[in-house]
C-alpha cells in the first residue's frame, strides 16, 4: 500500500483497488454511512441549511475578491497579538521557514496535528531529511504515518484501514498485544504512546481551519484535542495555513462552524473549536501563510471558486467514484472531487487524469457547504487540458473522427448501419476482452433497423 | 404546437423502440411531431471528453435541424442538459438561444408543458426508477437527496399513473450508475462496480424492471444484468408510459 | 521582492472586482434552549447534571468521581480544589489530573458546546489534559445557535478561547466511536439554576 503512485493514473490505481471487491464494498458503505450522518445533520437545521450554504459561499466569494487587503489586515492584527507572521510563496519555502524556526530553537523533534497544507507541501519528508522527527498526533494520521503512507481522506486519514491491520501495526510499532483489534483498546494504546510525546516535545505544528482578518486570530477544529494538547504544552507553536483560509470577521465563524462538522461527519460541532489569538505567556507563536499556487488559481476565473473550500470532506463521502476507488488512487495529498480540481492547477501534466475520474454526477456540488460548482469545474478542466495539449494524441484523432461523422448526417447513418451490421454478424469482433465495455458487460443486441429507418417507413413526413 | 423530436444517436441506432414510444406518446397527447431526418448527435460525447471545441459543426447542424419548432423533446435528460448548457451557434445565435430555452426532456415536457395528469397505460410489474444524474441534478426532474428541500419527482409522478405498476423503494435512491460517457470505458473498473451496486440495490428490492429517463445509463445496467444472467430487465420510461 | 510582497501583488492582480459581503440572517428559533442543550450534549457523549444554588460543586464532583485522586479547579469559589499556585505551576504537571472543574461563560443549545477563555481556565491546557472534565454553566446563559454565541462573544478580548462540546473523541478506527482520544474521557456540565 505504498504511496509511490506518482507515475500512474487514477484508472489504473482504481482498477487495482477494485481487485478486492469485498473491501471496496466495505469502503463504500463506511463512507456512505458518513454521508447519511451528514444528511441527518443538515436536515436537523431544516430550512436554515440551504441559506446557510448560500451565505457561506457568498462570504468566501467576497473574501476572495478582497483577499490582498484582508491578508494585510490579518497580518497586522496578528502581529499586534504577538504572533510572528511568515509568508511562503510555495511548499518549498514553507518547509524552509518551518525548519528555520526549529533550527533557531535547536529542536529536532515535534508534534503535529492535522494539517492538509503540510501534506500538500510534503513537510514531513522535508524535515525527515533534515533529521527532524515529526510525530503526527491525529490518531488516523499517526496510523498512516506508522505505515509509511499518506492520508487517503482529508478528514478521515485512515478510512481505508481495517482494525485487524491497525491491530497488527500497533503490535509491531507500539507493542500492543498480538491479535488485539478492539478500537477502544487500540485508541488507548495510541493515547498512552502520544501522551508521552505531547509531554516531551517543545514544538507543536497545527493547521488552521479559519483565520479572522479583523482580529488576527485563527481557529483550529479537532475532535481528539490533539491540536490543543500539542499547542498548549509547547514552547513554540507553528500554525500553517493557505492564504484562502481567511474570513473577514469573527461573527462569520458562526456560519462556518455551523456548516463544517455537520458536513464533515454529521456532528453538530467538532468537540474542540479553539480560537488562538495570542501566544501563551512565555510561548512563541508563528503563523506561516502559504500561497503555493493559490494566487494562480485565484486568477483562473473558472476555477477561482475552488478556493472557497473549507476541507470538510463531504464531497469525498458522497462521491460514488471516490468511495469505490480509494483516496490513494488520486495520487495527490488532497484526493476526491475537490482534489481533482485543485491538483491540475499545481501540475497539469501530473494530474491530467483527475478531472476524468468522475462521471460528472454532480453530487459533490450539492453537498458542498460553500457551494463550489465542483462538477462544472471538472468539466471545465477537461476542456483546458485539451486546449493545453495534455490529451493523448490517439484520443484527439478519435474525437476528430467522431466530430466529422456527427456533423455529416449521411456519414452518420452509414456509420450507424455499418456498426449495427458488424455487431450482428460478428459479435466477437466487438465483444472481446480488448473492448473495456465487454470485459464485465454485454453489448446491446443490434436491432433490425434504426429509428430513422423505422420513421421513414411509418410516418409521412419521413418519406423525404 | 409543433414539436421537434430529438432522438439521441445511440438510441437511434440501438434502441429504436424508445424513439417509437416517445413519438407515439407525444402524438397521443395531440402534439404535431416532426423528426428532422438530418439529425445526428448533441455533441456531448466529445464535450465531456474535453473536446467541446470540436462540437461547432455538430452545434450548427443541431441548430439548423431544430430552429423551426415550438418545442424540442428528447427521451434523454443527459442530451437535453448538454444542449441547454452548451448549444451555441455562430450562424444563428437567436435560434440557438431559443432552442436552449425550448428543449425538454420527455418526462418534464409531459409534466410541465402538457400537464399530463392521466395516462392510458398499464404495466403490471415491480419497477425500480433509476435517477439519471444529468436529468435529476442537472434538469431537476426530481429532488436531490443531498439538499434539504421538499421531495418531488416528475418521472415518479408519471409512473404512478400507470396501471398495475408498483414502484419499489431503493436504499440509495439517487446514486450514479457509473456510466458517465467515456468514463464507462476509461474507468472500466469503477464504472462497472458502480453499475453492479445499482443493480444489486434494485434486485434486493424485488424489481422486475429498472426504468429511467436516460437510455445510456440503462444500457450500462443492462450490460451488467445480462452478463450476470439476471432476470431483471431494463425499459426506458417512454416505453412504460406508452405500454398498453 | 520579498515573498510577502510578491504574494500580495499576485493576489491583488488575480482577485476579481469586489463582491458584496452578505449579512448573516438569523432565523428565530422556538425551542427550550436548556432542554435542547441537554439533549444535544448527551447525544455527543456529554453528561448534564442540574445543580441548585445551595448544592456544592466540589461535593457533587466528589460524588460523581469517588475514585479521583487529583481534582483541580480553575474556579476560585471552589476553594478546596482551586489551584492558587497556577502562575508558577508547570503546565505539564497537570497530566495526572483526574478531574478538572472549570467555569464556562455560556452554552449553545444547537450543538451542546460551552464557551471558555483563558481567563476562565487560568491554564490553557487544563480542559484538554485532564481525564475527566466538569464545566459549570449557568442555565440562563444558554443561547440557541452559534450566531447568538458570537454575538455574545462580540469583540471581547482573549488570548485563547474555545468551544468545547463533549469528551475528546475519535472514530478513526473503522468509524467506531471511542471517547477519550487524547483529552478527557468524559465531560459533565453542571447546569446551575
Ligand atoms: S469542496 Fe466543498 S465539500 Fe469538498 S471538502 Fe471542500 S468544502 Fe467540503
Amino acid at each position: 500500500m505504498s504511496n509511490s503512485n506518482h507515475h500512474t493514473d487514477h484508472a489504473t490505481l482504481a482498477e487495482k483497488f477494485n481487485r478486492d471487491e469485498a473491501r471496496v464494498n466495505w469502503h463504500d458503505e463506511t463512507l456512505w454511512f458518513i454521508r447519511q450522518k451528514r444528511d441527518r445533520a443538515a436536515w436537523s437545521l431544516g430550512n436554515e441549511w440551504e441559506p446557510l450554504r448560500e451565505t457561506a459561499s457568498a462570504i468566501k466569494a467576497h473574501t476572495l475578491s478582497n483577499l490582498s487587503d484582508y491578508l494585510q489586515q490579518f497580518e497586522k492584527a496578528a502581529q499586534q497579538n504577538g504572533i510572528t507572521v511568515h509568508w511562503a510563496a510555495d511548499g518549498e519555502e514553507h518547509n524552509r521557514i518551518v525548519h528555520g524556526i526549529l533550527a533557531k530553537h535547536n529542536a529536532t523533534q515535534l508534534v503535529k496535528s492535522k494539517s492538509m497544507l503540510t501534506e500538500e507541501c510534503h513537510l514531513n519528508d522535508y524535515l525527515k531529511e533534515k533529521g527532524v522527527e515529526v510525530i503526527d498526533t491525529d490518531l488516523g494520521e499517526r496510523i498512516v504515518q506508522l505505515a509509511e503512507e499518506h492520508p487517503s481522506h482529508i478528514v478521515l486519514p485512515c478510512i481505508h484501514w481495517k482494525k485487524e491491520e491497525i491491530g497488527e501495526l500497533f503490535h509491531k510499532h507500539l507493542g500492543s498485544p498480538e491479535g488485539v483489534i478492539d478500537p477502544s483498546f487500540l485508541t488507548n494504546t495510541a493515547r498512552v504512546h502520544l501522551r508521552e510525546k505531547f509531554l516531551t516535545r517543545r514544538v507543536a505544528i497545527t493547521g488552521v481551519n479559519f483565520a479572522i482578518a479583523e482580529t488576527g486570530e485563527f481557529v483550529v477544529c479537532t475532535n481528539e484535542g490533539n491540536a490543543d494538547m500539542g499547542a498548549h504544552l509547547s514552547d513554540v507553536h507553528i500554525a500553517c495555513m493557505g492564504i484562502e483560509k481567511l474570513i473577514p470577521k469573527r461573527e462569520h465563524l458562526g456560519v462556518f462552524l455551523r456548516l463544517l462538522a455537520r458536513s464533515a461527519t454529521g456532528q453538530p460541532i467538532t468537540t474542540y473549536s479553539s480560537h488562538f489569538k495570542k501566544p501563551r505567556e512565555g510561548q512563541e507563536m508563528h503563523l506561516v501563510l502559504v500561497d503555493n499556487g493559490r494566487s494562480t488559481q485565484l486568477g483562473r476565473e473558472d476555477f477561482r471558486n475552488s478556493l472557497k473550500c473549507i476541507r470538510c470532506g463531504a464531497c469525498f463521502n458522497t462521491c460514488p467514484v471516490y468511495r469505490r476507488s480509494g483516496g490513494h488512487s488520486y495520487h495527490t495529498a488532497i484526493a476526491g472531487p475537490i482534489g481533482s480540481i485543485l491538483a491540475p492547477n499545481l501540475d497539469m501534466r501530473q494530474y491530467k487524469d483527475l478531472p476524468f475520474a468522475s462521471t460528472l454526477c454532480g453530487s459533490c456540488s450539492n453537498v458542498c457547504p460553500v457551494k463550489i460548482n465542483i462538477h462544472e469545474q471538472l468539466y471545465q478542466w477537461r476542456q483546458v487540458l485539451t486546449e493545453e495539449g495534455y490529451q493523448p494524441k490517439s484520443k484527439t484523432v478519435a474525437m476528430k473522427a467522431m466530430a466529422a461523422t456527427l456533423s455529416k448526417p449521411s456519414l452518420f447513418s452509414i456509420a450507424g448501419k455499418w456498426g449495427r451490421k458488424v455487431m450482428g454478424l460478428v459479435p466477437g469482433l466487438v465483444s472481446n476482452r480488448l473492448n473495456p465495455w465487454y470485459k464485465q458487460r454485454e453489448m446491446p443486441a443490434p436491432p433490425e433497423q434504426s429509428f430513422t429507418e423505422w420513421y421513414k417507413q411509418n410516418r409521412k413526413g419521413g418519406k423525404s | 404546437m409543433r414539436v421537434g423530436l430529438f432522438i439521441p444517436c445511440y438510441v437511434n441506432q440501438f434502441y429504436p423502440q424508445v424513439g417509437i414510444a416517445t413519438l407515439q406518446l407525444l402524438e397521443k397527447f395531440g402534439c404535431e411531431v416532426d423528426y428532422p431526418l438530418a439529425q445526428t448527435c448533441c455533441g456531448q460525447p466529445m464535450a465531456n471528453s474535453g473536446y467541446e471545441s470540436l462540437t461547432g459543426n455538430c452545434n450548427e447542424l443541431f441548430t439548423k435541424n431544430f430552429s423551426s419548432f415550438d418545442y424540442i423533446v428528447c427521451p434523454s435528460g443527459s442530451c437535453v442538459l448538454h444542449i441547454k448548457e452548451h448549444l451555441h451557434s455562430a450562424k444563428d445565435r437567436t435560434a440557438a438561444t431559443a432552442i436552449r430555452r425550448n428543449v425538454y426532456e420527455l418526462t418534464e415536457f409531459l409534466t410541465d408543458v402538457l400537464n399530463v395528469d392521466r395516462l392510458q397505460a398499464a404495466f403490471p410489474y415491480k419497477v425500480g426508477l433509476h435517477q439519471s444524474c444529468h436529468g435529476q441534478r442537472g434538469l431537476h426532474l426530481s429532488q436531490m437527496s443531498e439538499l434539504v428541500a421538499k421531495p418531488y419527482s416528475k418521472p415518479e409522478r408519471l409512473l404512478n399513473m400507470v396501471e398495475g405498476l408498483e414502484l419499489i423503494e431503493l436504499d440509495r435512491k439517487d446514486e450514479c450508475c457509473g456510466f458517465g460517457g467515456t468514463f464507462c470505458v476509461t474507468e472500466e473498473a469503477v464504472s462497472v462496480k458502480m453499475g453492479k451496486d445499482r443493480v444489486r440495490d434494485h434486485e434486493a428490492h424485488g424489481a422486475d424492471y429498472i426504468t429511467g429517463a436516460d437510455m445510456s445509463c440503462l444500457m450500462h445496467l443492462q450490460g451488467i444484468l445480462k452478463r450476470q444472467g439476471s432476470k431483471v430487465q431494463v425499459k426506458h420510461i417512454a416505453e412504460i408510459l406508452n405500454a398498453q | 521582492m520579498s515573498s510577502r510582497d510578491a504574494i500580495l501583488q499576485k493576489v491583488k492582480a488575480a482577485q476579481p472586482s469586489l463582491l458584496p459581503l452578505p449579512s448573516i440572517e438569523k432565523q428565530p428559533r422556538e425551542v427550550d434552549a436548556v432542554k435542547q442543550f441537554q439533549a444535544v450534549l448527551e447525544s455527543i457523549g456529554g453528561k448534564v447534571v442540574f445543580l441548585n444554588a445551595e448544592e456544592s460543586i466540589a461535593e457533587k464532583t466528589v460524588a460523581l468521581f469517588p475514585e479521583a485522586k487529583r481534582i483541580v479547579s480553575s474556579i476560585t469559589a471552589v476553594q478546596n480544589y482551586f489551584f492558587s499556585d497556577y502562575k508558577s505551576l508547570r503546565h505539564h504537571s497537570l497530566q495526572d489530573v483526574d478531574v478538572a472543574i472549570i467555569e464556562a461563560q455560556f452554552g449553545v443549545a444547537e450543538n451542546g458546546a460551552v464557551w471558555v477563555t483563558e481567563e476562565d481556565l487560568k491554564i490553557r491546557v487544563l480542559p484538554f489534559i485532564c481525564e475527566h472534565l466538569v464545566a459549570v454553566v449557568d442555565s440562563t446563559t444558554i443561547v440557541a445557535t452559534l450566531h447568538e454565541a458570537y454575538e455574545r462573544i462580540g469583540a471581547s478580548a482573549y488570548g485563547f478561547g474555545a468551544f468545547i462540546a463533549g469528551p475528546s473523541k475519535t472514530a478513526d478506527i473503522e468509524q467506531s466511536l471511542v471517547l477519550g482520544a487524547h483529552g478527557p474521557k468524559s465531560m459533565t456540565v453542571f447546569l446551575l439554576h
